[in-house]
């Protein structure tokens, strides 16, 4: 049993502040986004006007968020879990090749791949006005996640055993895939799932050079209101946005981790890093 | 099967980044575009602050995450499941949401003007300056530092700790010759994740950044204001090759997924 000295106490004292620093502003931004005049206080009054301001300006904003995240979330499942898939198969350099080269998008700044994509394809009229252009720029982002998570998973049992086994019972290999590696890989592409959503809701690094003033994400209408509203309304706005992220960050800390990885602790803190 | 995810990859990314490479050299001074980023004051000295404002946070980030993450590995007490939790809440911010909350603390209508008003009539606003962006830096810095380190420390021996004590180390000692060297892989790799993710915010100083000029936000006024296209091209490609040299080595030491992007 650990003595409580005062050296215990320092230690809860600074840790505690550290979390005030996280929390505080958090609260402060809640309570202004709905409170009548921040600038005269909680006393002010109470109210939902805010809110409902936001949802009458901005609402196509979220609509789009979520439309973007789901079509994300489908590509990143074509895309991934079958690429997942081979690079679990097949060990070698050129799978490690691949695989690093795969998760590239994530060591480079939103900021120069938003502008790589405006180079190649900003010409296109019709695909740069259109929410598909900003699509593209998240599964690029996201996609590396739900490869590394279903990958994890896959590594982590005899996936090739159990599959050998089917095969010499006479199972195909779609059959093979649908039956043995996709219900195996559940916990993985769950994980892997909500880490997509969230990190496509929250994107602003590639959205805000992608974005045109008809395709507006949430987190560009949240810059938007930061440089044009009056506090209370960004402050309620951010509300919003928080009321919609929370539900995904407590299912992320109940399934973000992969069930029976060996390194899932570290890959998951890892994974926490692509957040903000 | 590898073969969409494959062309989707190629067209998408690997094209349009060689196209970056490509028209970053095709300016008049050709691949000397590159020196002329280091030779160009304003470039340059945008390029000395962002580095130093990442370090900065990177080693204040660590000392804090360092103090507080092997505490609350270390502790068993109540409470202390919903101090990590709030510790690691702030990830899924975006960046721009960061930015608004350092306002919220240090802005024109913030928590620390208030406060300094009614302690000392003076007004204490520094959201906009260089501390400002140290502030909110440091406040998508933590949670990602203290998660790898949490894990870290779960690793050590406490038996080590107490065969040094009863050699008579002093509890400094304990933590310079014991602790710490048994962190180090831990610490270089969340601090290069650390130093990478803060050379690469965009919205935190997209949200703050007015007057300052860090990296991101010069590449952002060359692109879009001044329509330089090619020094654009070739600054994102130099912050580019430093974040992912620094998330290689952090990667080559921790093997998990990271990113850059704040």
């Amino acid at each position: 049993m650990m003595r409580r000295n005062s050296l215990f106490y320092l230690n809860l004292g600074f840790t505690l502040l550290v979390c005030a620093f996280l929390i505080f502003p958090v609260i402060l931004s809640v309570m202004a986004g709905v409170t009548e005049n921040f600038f005269q206080g909680i006393k002010s009054g109470v109210t939902l006007r805010w809110v409902g301001e936001v949802w009458e300006l901005y609402a196509d904003t979220i609509f789009l968020s979520l439309l973007i995240a789901v079509a994300c979330l489908i590509a990143d499942l074509l895309l991934g879990v079958p690429a997942a898939y081979v690079l679990a198969k097949k060990s070698g350099r050129t799978a490690r090749i691949i695989e690093e080269t795969l998760v590239m998008p994530i060591a480079i700044p939103g900021l120069a791949i938003a502008l790589a994509l405006i180079i190649t394809y900003g010409g296109f009229r019709d695909f740069r006005t259109s929410w598909l252009f900003i699509l593209v720029g998240h599964v690029l982002y996201t996609l590396p996640f739900m490869v590394r998570s279903v990958l994890a998973v896959l590594s982590s049992f005899d996936f090739k055993t159990l599959e050998e086994g089917a095969a010499s019972l006479g199972a195909g290999f779609w059959q093979r895939f649908f039956t043995i590696i996709l219900p195996n890989c559940r916990s993985g592409i769950l994980a892997g799932s909500l880490m997509v959503v969230t990190l496509s809701v929250g994107e602003f690094n590639l959205t805000w050079m992608l974005h045109t003033p008809l395709t507006k994400t949430l987190p560009v209408g949240l810059a938007d209101s930061y440089a044009s509203m009056r506090l209370e309304v960004a402050s309620a706005y951010t509300l919003v946005f928080m009321v919609m992220i929370l539900p995904l960050l407590i299912a992320l800390q109940l399934y973000g981790q992969p069930k029976d990885v060996g390194r899932s602790k570290q890959a998951a803190s890892g994974d926490g890093k692509a957040l903000t | 099967m590898l073969i969409p995810a494959f062309v989707v990859f190629v067209t998408f990314f690997l094209l349009p980044m060689a196209k970056l490479i490509v028209l970053a050299g095709s300016g008049e001074a050709g691949l000397g575009e590159y020196m002329t980023v280091i030779k160009t004051p304003r470039h340059f000295e945008s390029l000395v602050a962002t580095v130093l404002l990442s370090a900065t946070t990177t080693i204040a980030a660590l000392v804090i995450s360092t103090i507080s993450g092997v505490f609350l590995e270390r502790n068993r007490f109540r409470g202390r499941e919903a101090l990590i939790s709030m510790l690691t809440f702030p990830l899924a911010f975006p960046g721009v949401v960061i930015g608004f909350l350092v306002i919220m603390l240090a802005g024109r209508q913030g928590l620390a003007n208030e406060v300094s008003k009614a302690l000392t009539g003076n007004r204490l606003v520094f959201a906009y300056s260089m501390a400002g962006l140290f502030v909110g830096y440091l406040y998508f810095s933590i949670p990602r530092v203290i998660l790898t380190l949490m894990a870290a420390a779960e690793k050590l021996d406490p038996a080590l700790e107490e065969a040094a004590r009863s050699l008579g180390a002093s509890r400094w000692q304990v933590i310079r010759d014991v602790i710490v060297p048994a962190l180090k892989p831990a610490l270089i790799a969340s601090g290069a994740i650390c130093f990478a993710t803060a050379m690469g915010a965009f919205g935190t100083a997209f949200t703050l950044a007015t007057n300052i000029d860090v990296l991101p936000m010069t590449i952002y006024t060359e692109f879009t204001l001044n329509a330089n296209f090619v020094t654009a091209a070739a600054l994102s490609i130099m912050l580019g090759v430093i974040t992912w040299i620094a998330l290689y080595i952090a990667r080559s030491l921790a093997g998990s997924t990271v990113a850059a992007a704040a």
